[in-house]
């Protein structure tokens, strides 16, 4: 009986073998990197492409999100086909460094960036930022109906008047940072005003373009989305102006997107290596020059010039390996929220 | 002495044969249990997250928010395809519509786009559509084919006999309709309807662009937040319960009620009824919904496509995405062919309880959602089972269960075409039972396997949800690919992706448009 499947299994072992030759198997090319990617793919590609062609080490990227990853990397633990991990945020970042499964980040790596940018252990090593932004109509609200603060937007009279996307990692960040700042309580109490208030998108691109569209007054995203779109068609961004909280208000948060090796890695000089290039020049001109619009963080590195300086920001002091993430997801769920 | 060796000639082809049956009993039993691994997945959760725990996740408000939402979506949505499929179907097969071969097909092809490409149709021409509204708009554009299909398939077979004697017995032709003609739809409209309602329970994109929580997009929230964890699995025994109920409905008002002519001769050729000043307002409707469900899809994507230009056609990132795409949509449809073999070939030639009760289980396996049978098999591979993580193995095996009842049903009609006999004189001609059918059946029923491989393909080429979560490192599909774009509102790039997700969708579509017709011997 076994001979009549044989024809057709014979056929699919064939295609599986022709599929696995089709995709880049860091365990096949021995001068190769996978990475898991959670920082928007468009950055990732110009990274790699760039690093690749300096190198010659090849890069297989898989695409997810900060804490789908930083939980899959937790349960694969040392068997974990990635090399390296980068993210939009360092939460996940945090994630993984209290598991134990980084690698101690390159000295030289880690002199590049500025001390500020990374944690105090050197586990891992920022490798951009992005800055919280209120995103507003500037048809409907004038720069003296702006609030004041962050934390305004848990006051009654902001209801129904503006948005964010409580699922993403980037917003969780800013959370995280309203709760290292100001402590349990008042984020708790701030998230139930703010479930009150505000309408849920799935996305911070989503909630700029309902901005624009004239569907909610603001929305509470990172800087980068309005210049990106404002460099393409400025098609959902046309109406959308920014508005930064500045004077050490949380919602003035700079957060700082990550890069580690994993200490299950069996590429760890080609990892290693992608971190060094990543953080030095030519990983921070690609941020300046390329279309993602975010921070470089780079020593002497300029950013984009049409960005408001890092340094004119008045962001508030935060520590990136402190920041919390399973407390957020808790007040959140809490909240209603998630 | 003659006579025993002869018996003992015929006999023995006929013992081998029987073991092969055995055989493959034993390969179906063994395929069936796999497919139901995300099943007791689910339940090995829920015992492993412990009942305090699992309670707590379970009745919380969120949960209750998406129930209200889940079954709002099925209870507008359902109803509203049952009215569009069985007018248009009647406008198309029993009437004098200018144009109806036409309409027919039309009212197909909706099937050959991607449920989230509608959606991000919808929002390319409205981008404040939101809720449940545009949930239950675009679900009946997306969906309504699948009833579409088989009750028009129902109307070609009536016998009009019993129409013709409800009339003479003095019923009005409306009275006829909702008395006579419904009744003998029932089967058509119940499996149709429970498809949809799975459809409307499994999907994820459609819905996510409009921002409209299900169960299911709560579960990708979830793994995007978590990976696999528990209030993951919890929404997803919830979302099987739904799935659950939707089945067990089925069942019900499907009844035993018998449907098929007694007594001989053929039907005759249902009568068709003229239109005559009603012609131009019954065309208002398949031109509306040609508009709504192909129109609005080929406008936005063509506005797109000129927007975008030259540029969006990166021929070294869309031709590989493609290339791979096509490459798994051919391993995975003839995987899921080769896994319905076994299956097939007993329902025809071995039809006994056993082989009823697997069909069951393949059936059932794959009216669990997408997103079920990747979180079951994303933690089985990390924990227990490492070297299939990851892999194009995995994959394909989730295709496998989510896919194989497409694949059955071709086969088993094709296989059924074959005679017996065939099998039993190559058996006796000394060929081992596997070569036997092998070089008779197998090879007869090609065209059915290779209908069978194209639907599971059209199933692979548009899934997302799954292949998202289960795809080797570096795997981009059309699906992927598209998803990522939208998601970055980058709609003129995502476009070209759109587009070829239709082109090779359309022969598929239109395979089982044409398979439709021929069951129904037209």
């Amino acid at each position: 009986m076994s001979t009549v499947f044989t024809p057709s299994a014979g056929a699919a072992a064939l295609g599986l073998s022709i599929l696995a030759g089709s995709v880049p198997a860091s365990a096949q090319v021995a001068d190769s990197i996978t990475i898991y990617n959670a920082q928007h793919e468009g950055l990732t590609k110009e990274w790699v492409e760039a690093f690749t062609e300096e190198t010659g080490i090849v890069v297989t990227v898989r695409n997810g999100s900060d804490l789908e990853f930083a939980n899959q990397i937790v349960q694969e633990g040392a068997n974990s086909p990635a090399d390296v991990l980068l993210t939009e945020n360092s939460p996940a970042m945090a994630l993984v460094d209290g598991k134990g499964l980084f690698e101690q980040v390159d000295q030289a790596t880690l002199d590049q960036v500025p001390e500020g940018f990374r944690p105090g252990n050197g586990h891992w090593v920022g490798i951009a930022a992005r800055s919280t932004v209120f995103a507003y109509d500037r048809t409907k609200l004038s720069e003296d109906k702006l609030p004041k603060s962050m934390l305004d937007l848990a006051k009654p009279e902001w209801k129904g008047r503006w948005a964010a996307s409580p699922s993403g990692a980037d917003f969780q960040a800013i959370v995280g940072a309203l709760l290292q700042l100001k402590g349990e309580q008042a984020t708790g109490e701030w998230l139930k005003g703010m479930k009150e208030n505000f309408t849920a998108y799935r996305g911070n691109s989503t909630a700029m373009k309902a901005v624009n569209a004239g569907q909610t007054e603001g929305a509470l995203i990172y800087h980068y989305y309005y210049f990106g779109d404002q460099a393409k068609t400025g098609e959902n961004s046309k109406n959308v102006a920014l508005h930064y909280f500045k004077n050490q208000d949380p919602g003035a948060f700079v957060s700082i997107s990550g890069g580690g090796v994993l200490a299950s890695s069996k590429h760890k000089g080609q990892a290693q290596a992608f971190l060094k290039w990543v953080t030095g020049k030519g990983g921070q001109t690609v941020l300046r020059d390329g279309t993602s619009f975010e921070y470089a963080v780079g020593k002497g590195e300029a950013s984009n010039k049409a960005l408001v300086p890092l340094a004119d920001l008045q962001a508030p002091k935060v520590e990136p390996s402190a920041l919390n993430n399973a407390k957020v997801t808790d007040l959140m769920t809490a909240a209603g929220l998630l | 002495m003659t006579s025993i060796a002869d018996t003992r000639i015929t006999a023995a082809p006929r013992r081998r044969l029987q073991a092969a049956a055995s055989w493959t009993l034993t390969i179906a039993f063994a395929l069936a249990m796999l497919a139901l691994l995300p099943l007791g997945f689910v339940l090995w959760a829920t015992v492993e997250t412990g009942w305090a725990t699992a309670f707590q996740l379970i009745f919380r408000a969120r949960v209750g928010d998406l129930m209200v939402n889940t079954i709002l979506l099925v209870a507008f949505t359902v109803p509203i395809c049952t009215v569009l499929a069985v007018s248009l179907a009647w406008l198309t097969e029993r009437t004098d519509l200018p144009g109806a071969r036409l309409w027919s097909w039309l009212s197909v092809a909706p099937l050959a786009v991607p449920a989230f490409v509608h959606s991000y149709a919808w929002i390319g021409m409205w981008p404040s559509l939101n809720g449940l509204f545009a949930g239950v708009v675009i679900s009946v554009v997306a969906y309504f084919p699948f009833l579409y299909l088989p009750v028009s398939a129902a109307f070609r077979l009536l016998d009009p006999a019993l129409e013709d004697q409800a009339a003479s017995l003095g019923l009005a032709p409306p009275a006829v309709f909702r008395r006579v003609v419904l009744p003998q739809l029932r089967l058509a409209l119940c499996g149709g309807a429970l498809l949809i309602g799975l459809h409307l329970l499994s999907e994820y994109g459609l819905y996510a662009m409009i921002r409209f929580d299900t169960f299911t997009t709560a579960i990708i929230d979830q793994f995007q937040s978590t990976y696999n964890g528990v209030a993951a699995h919890m929404l997803a025994l919830v979302l099987v319960a739904c799935c659950f109920v939707l089945l067990g409905l089925e069942a019900g008002l499907r009844g035993r009620s018998r449907y098929a002519r007694l007594g001989s001769g053929a039907a005759r050729r249902p009568k068709i009824t003229r239109l005559g000043k009603w012609t131009y307002p019954c065309l208002l409707l398949p031109i509306a919904t040609a508009g709504f469900s192909l129109g609005i899809p080929t406008l936005t994507i063509g506005r797109w496509l000129v927007a975008g230009g030259a540029g969006v056609w990166r021929v070294d990132e869309v031709g590989l995405s493609l290339f791979q795409t096509l490459l798994i949509c051919l391993v995975g449809g003839i995987a899921t062919t080769a896994a319905a073999v076994p299956i097939a070939w007993l329902s025809v030639r071995r039809p006994t309880r056993g082989s009823r009760f697997l069909e069951g289980c393949y059936y059932l396996a794959s009216s669990m959602p997408g997103v079920v049978v990747a979180l079951a098999l994303v933690t089985v591979t990390v924990r227990v089972m490492l070297p299939l993580y990851q892999t194009v193995a995995t994959i394909v095996l989730a295709y496998m269960v989510m896919f194989l009842p497409r694949a059955l049903v071709s086969l088993r009609a094709s296989i059924a075409q074959v005679p017996v006999e065939l099998e039993q004189a190559a058996a006796s001609l000394g060929r081992s039972p596997g070569n036997a059918l092998w070089s008779t059946t197998v090879r007869l029923a090609a065209p059915g396997a290779a209908a069978g491989v194209a639907l599971a393909s059209l199933g692979i080429m548009n899934e997302l949800t799954a292949t998202q979560m289960l795809a080797p490192n570096g795997t981009r599909t059309l699906a992927m690919a598209f998803f990522a774009l939208t998601g970055e509102i980058d709609y003129a790039g995502a476009a070209p992706y759109a587009l070829l997700m239709i082109l090779f969708s359309m022969p598929l579509t239109w395979l089982l448009h044409y398979q439709s017709k021929k069951i129904a011997g037209r």
